[in-house]
Parts: structure tokens; sequence; C-alpha cells
């Protein structure tokens, strides 16, 4: 009886304890993949059917737009 | 490329909400939504500085992590979408978001809300580009055009920038040794934490 009784104490107190453990609120990326539908890539589409280089170079000088130092030397 | 980031130069900010007008014409935001917002800290007092604040595409977005329908994804450039056709409307992106991002418009009679609507950094959704759904749900897609952000584009002053981390943090960097002061860049810390391998964070990153 006294056995019993330690074991149900024993697995009583582990389910409590168990309830101050504390999940890392951290993203678990699942290699890309999500729940949802897959979404193509920028560059998959009409204006530059695939070629990411060009899509590259289009944002890349949409970026250097934004420097305005830069804008003036030229 | 590196992954895309928001900066906001609260040296330059002039307040003007062209960011704000720019987002909501180009996407055709609902009325009582607001994608990007300008915040003024000590509005009216000297030294006042503004904002724009937006979705800033974390690094590690709280968001994802607490969507219990799994409904974003993250772009190979580093852009947090989301589905709407799996949004539930819950509002825990909401609570887990610090920049207030998450927004959702009234849907029915007594208030209930709709799915969550934010700032795709002008990247759509998973729909098929340029396709009316995409357009209906998300808003233009201007990254598959090759254009950056409109807010960031229209930007009169250039204290919004979007775009290739690495470009943006050079031209703040280069700005912030131009004028030898306002080297503190806000959100960026929380955004963004610790610079990914190879990335340099501009001078004064502050949380």
């Amino acid at each position: 009886m006294k056995k019993v009784m330690i074991a149900a104490v024993a697995a009583a107190v582990t389910m409590l304890a168990s309830g101050c453990g504390e999940k890392q609120p951290v993203t678990v990326y699942k290699q890309g993949q999500y729940q949802g539908k897959p979404d193509t890539r920028p560059w998959d589409n009409e204006p530059f059917k695939g070629d990411r280089t060009a899509w590259e170079k289009a944002v890349k000088a949409r970026n250097g737009g934004q420097n305005e130092y830069a804008r003036a030397a030229n | 490329m590196a992954r895309m980031k928001f900066l906001c130069d609260a040296e330059r900010c002039i307040e003007c909400n062209g960011c704000v007008t720019a987002c909501k014409n180009e996407h055709e935001v609902p009325w009582g939504v607001n994608r990007r917002r300008v915040v003024t800290l000590n509005d009216g007092l000297p030294g006042e500085k503004s904002i724009s604040v937006a979705c800033m595409h974390c690094s590690d977005a709280p968001c994802m992590a607490v969507c219990p329908v799994d409904c974003f994804y993250k772009t190979s450039e580093g852009v947090v979408l989301h589905d709407k056709d799996l949004c539930i409307g819950c509002g825990y992106c909401f609570y887990a978001c610090p920049f207030g991002a998450p927004q959702f418009p009234q849907d029915g009679a007594f208030g209930m809300r709709g799915k969550m609507d934010k700032c795709t950094f002008c990247a759509g959704g998973p729909e098929k580009d340029h396709s009316a759904d995409e357009f209906k749900k998300y808003g233009r897609n201007r990254l598959a055009e090759g254009k950056l952000p409109a807010c960031a584009e229209m930007c009169s002053t250039k204290a919004l920038l979007g775009g290739d981390s690495d470009v943006i943090a050079d031209i703040y960097r280069n700005r912030v040794l131009k004028r030898g002061k306002g080297s503190e860049v806000w959100g960026w810390g929380t955004a963004y934490g610790k610079p990914e391998k190879g990335a340099t964070p501009p001078a004064g990153a502050k949380s």
C-alpha cells in the first residue's frame, strides 16, 4: 500500500512539475515548407521569365536609386 | 543577394505620411487597415522624432512562431508572407508582433475580425504572380516586377529605405558619417537581432 502511495505521489509531482516547463518561443523553419500553397519566386513570371540575374540587376538598380549621394554624383 | 529589410532614418523622417499614402494607394488597402503608419515620439516637443513602421520582415519572426495554423512562410529573399486562405483571424500574431504590424479588417456586423492583413514588402502572396486573386488578397506584387516597396521608393526625404540589407545599411552608414549624428536605427535590433553571417549592421543599430 505504501509503495502504491509513493508511486502515486511521484506521478503527481512529475505531472505538476511538467506544467512549469517552458517551450522556447522560437520559429522552427520546416525547410521552407508551410501548410499553404507554394509561392513562385519573384523572377519566375512574365517580365523576367525565370532569369534570376536580370531580376537581381533590376532590384540592384532600384536599391542604388535610394542613395541620393550616388545619384547627385552622376 | 542578401535578405530584404526596412530601415527608417528618424533624422530624416518629416512625418509627411507619403509612405502610408503610397502603400494605401498601391495595394488599395481597405478602410480601417493600415499596413504602414508613421509614429512620432515626443510629439510637439523640441527634438521630436518620427519613424515609419510596418512589418519589418523579422529574421526570427514571432508571428510565424505563434501562428496556430502555420499560415506564414518566408521567401528566399527573407520576406515574411502569409496565406489568407489558411488564416483564421485569431489575432495571436498581433499580440506577438513587436511592431503592431498585423491588421484585421472588420468582417461582419458585430466587429468580427477578418483575415489578417499586413505589409508584404510589395511581394504579393502565394497566389499566381500578377493575378487578380493575388491583387485582391495581398495587393500588388512589385518585387516580381523588379521593383522595391512603394513606400520606400516614394519617400521624399529617403528616410525610409527598403531593399537588400547590405545596400541599405551601406547607404545609411555613409549618411551617418557625412552628417556626423543620428546613428540610431529604431527597430533594427528587435527585428533583425544579431547580424547574419557576412552582413554588416549599420552604425549605431538600436532596438
